[in-house]
């Protein structure tokens, strides 16, 4: 699966800081780029249930675009929504089929950002990305 | 007898120790854990109301019954089954002994907090709970001293109630007051809240309790860790707690409970040991404490609790008491100083929790963050959702003390608060 060039953009630059606080900072900083969902959308519907920190999910509608997905998402953690910004560079604007066949994992253990993407992890990304992968399963399907 | 046991300091030289600070290096030694780094950094555990780090007594104890005497208890009359009743009932008179109990029937082993509270509300909840009833609670409670109530009031058509707390997360007693009439029938109340760390007037509550008829049942989860608890003296009708918060192994924990209300509860679980005679028909069942104690227990578990309650006691309760609290005022000061740092939970009367929010850094971001400098606090809503709802935060991070820190710990909790308001800018 050929990455898009905004990840490859984005792994490299995570690559360039060696050092975690360095790293921590630029997921922050891309968290605070990524542009917030509007006051109806953080509802109850939107919401993906995360234990620490409070995540949403918006799936654009599928008539405005039949064969890519599209997908934006906020959360009130600026890390997680750092952490958002870069599942979000993979599957959004992807096919369903091709979102299906992502491996988030890899490319978060790439950024040796493997942990926050575990199951045992309480701060919603897991569920995002289950989530996402499940509406494309479902598209597929 | 072949319980390893810890040494137990007679209360008059307890109590001439009282004044001696604890000498918490010392203790350090004690925990094999300590010793370990985190992301190339010295662990700073300070997530204690979580769960909190094991002696080596601890471990020799749950080791040694399962090296040389594990057995399955009150059954065989072989050696290594005696040798293990003998322990796992002399663990339970340790408890007994320790909370001050009349007898020791009055103790009941459980998984922890969450199983003895579901225990009640299930036998004596439900034996004696109905229409027009009520329970009594505090918005301040860890969620399971609220769910376990809902769910019985569910099952019997009592309603449940809940007394406020103020802005500093004490409860509000006039309130409690107002609150408590004919129609309440139980009162169960935190000892010390886990969210806040307020310890409420358990004493004075008991006799308000009592003086409308009602019992009083006590979330011991935050209590015993924290300060000597005399049922008798609280005069708790029910007083329930965790072995794994106050050093003793995980999945075990019990329930005090007055002999007279414990004899008149009908059974919750059924199974093996809880009964006297079973036909296919009916059964009859056994006394407390066995009759709440259905199946195999928790054998290992028992005896570790009991170890560890010896240990706490063998460093002096009230000495445990004062270095908490010269650690609590210590760091408050400390993190008071932090910019746009606000305490949650400011109670006149409070045990060692520091309870949080930062503006711009979400808790999870702070707990993130300390935990790359090798520092464990607890972030979220520490189940206790409606301390944050009153509080109008979705969460909140909380480092919480235990016997093993130090003013280090403080000091690099401050520091790696620095590095977060660093970091977010």
């Amino acid at each position: 699966m050929p990455r898009s060039a905004e990840l490859q953009r984005l792994i490299d630059g995570l690559a360039l800081f060696p050092d975690w606080e360095e790293r921590y900072r630029a997921i922050i900083d891309l968290g605070k780029r990524l542009e917030p969902l509007s006051d109806e959308e953080h509802s109850e519907t939107n919401r993906v249930r995360g234990c620490v920190s409070q995540v949403w999910l918006v799936e654009d509608e599928p008539e405005q675009d039949p064969v890519r997905m599209h997908f934006r998402a906020d959360s009130d953690s600026f890390i997680v929504k750092g952490l958002i910004g870069i599942l979000l560079s993979m599957y959004d604007g992807q096919p369903p089929e091709a979102i299906v066949e992502m491996d988030s994992m890899k490319v978060f253990g790439e950024l040796g950002l493997d942990r926050h993407l575990s199951p045992l992890r309480s701060n919603g990304l897991f569920s995002i990305d289950r989530e996402i992968k499940k509406r494309a399963a479902a598209r597929v399907a | 007898m072949a319980v390893p046991k810890q040494k137990s300091q007679p209360a008059s030289r307890q109590e001439a120790q009282a004044a001696d600070v604890l000498d918490a290096s010392h203790v350090r030694a004690d925990f094999p854990i300590l010793d370990r780094d985190i992301h190339g950094k010295k662990l700073v555990y300070l997530d204690n109301a979580a769960s909190t780090q094991k002696p080596r007594a601890v471990i020799d104890a749950v080791k040694h019954y399962y090296e040389r005497y594990n057995s399955n208890v009150h059954r065989g009359v072989h050696h290594l089954s005696q040798e293990a009743t003998f322990a796992y009932e002399g663990a339970r008179k340790r408890v007994q002994a320790l909370l001050n109990a009349e007898d020791d029937s009055e103790i009941i082993f459980t998984r922890g907090t969450t199983e003895a509270i579901n225990l009640v509300a299930q036998t004596y909840g439900r034996a004696n709970l109905g229409p027009g009833d009520e329970v009594l609670i505090s918005v301040m409670e860890h969620h399971s001293n609220i769910v376990p109530w809902q769910l019985v009031c569910e099952q019997t058509g009592a309603t449940l109630k809940a007394v406020p707390i103020d802005e500093h997360g004490a409860l509000v007693m006039d309130e409690l007051e107002r609150l408590l009439t004919e129609k309440t029938k139980i009162v169960a109340l935190g000892h010390i809240s886990n969210s806040l760390g307020t310890i409420n007037p358990i004493q004075k509550i008991a006799a308000m309790a009592h003086a409308v008829s009602a019992v009083l049942v006590v979330d011991g989860a935050q209590g015993l860790p924290h300060a000597r608890v005399d049922v008798r003296e609280l005069d708790a009708d029910f007083y329930a707690f965790s072995g794994h918060k106050v050093y003793g192994p995980t999945g075990i924990g019990g329930l005090y409970g007055r002999r007279e209300l414990l004899d008149a509860m009908p059974p919750w679980q059924g199974g093996g040991d809880m009964i006297l005679t079973v036909a296919i028909d009916r059964s009859t069942y056994n006394d407390p404490p066995f009759r709440f104690e259905a199946g195999t227990p928790n054998i290992a578990g028992a005896i570790g609790l009991a170890a560890a309650l010896d240990y706490v006691d063998s460093l002096g309760y009230e000495r445990v008491a004062a270095h908490e609290a010269e650690l609590l005022a210590y760091g408050t000061a400390a993190l008071e100083q932090i910019e746009d740092l606000r305490l949650i939970g400011t109670a006149p009367e409070k045990a060692g929790v520091l309870s949080f929010v930062m503006d711009g850094a979400h808790p999870h971001d702070v707990g993130t963050i300390l935990d790359q400098e090798g520092i464990a606090i607890r972030t979220g809503h520490h189940c206790a959702q409606p301390v944050m709802e009153h509080f109008c935060v979705p969460a909140t991070a909380r480092a919480s003390i235990g016997i093993y820190n130090t003013r280090e710990d403080i000091d690099a909790l401050v520091r790696g608060l620095r590095k977060v308001r660093e970091v977010f800018g």
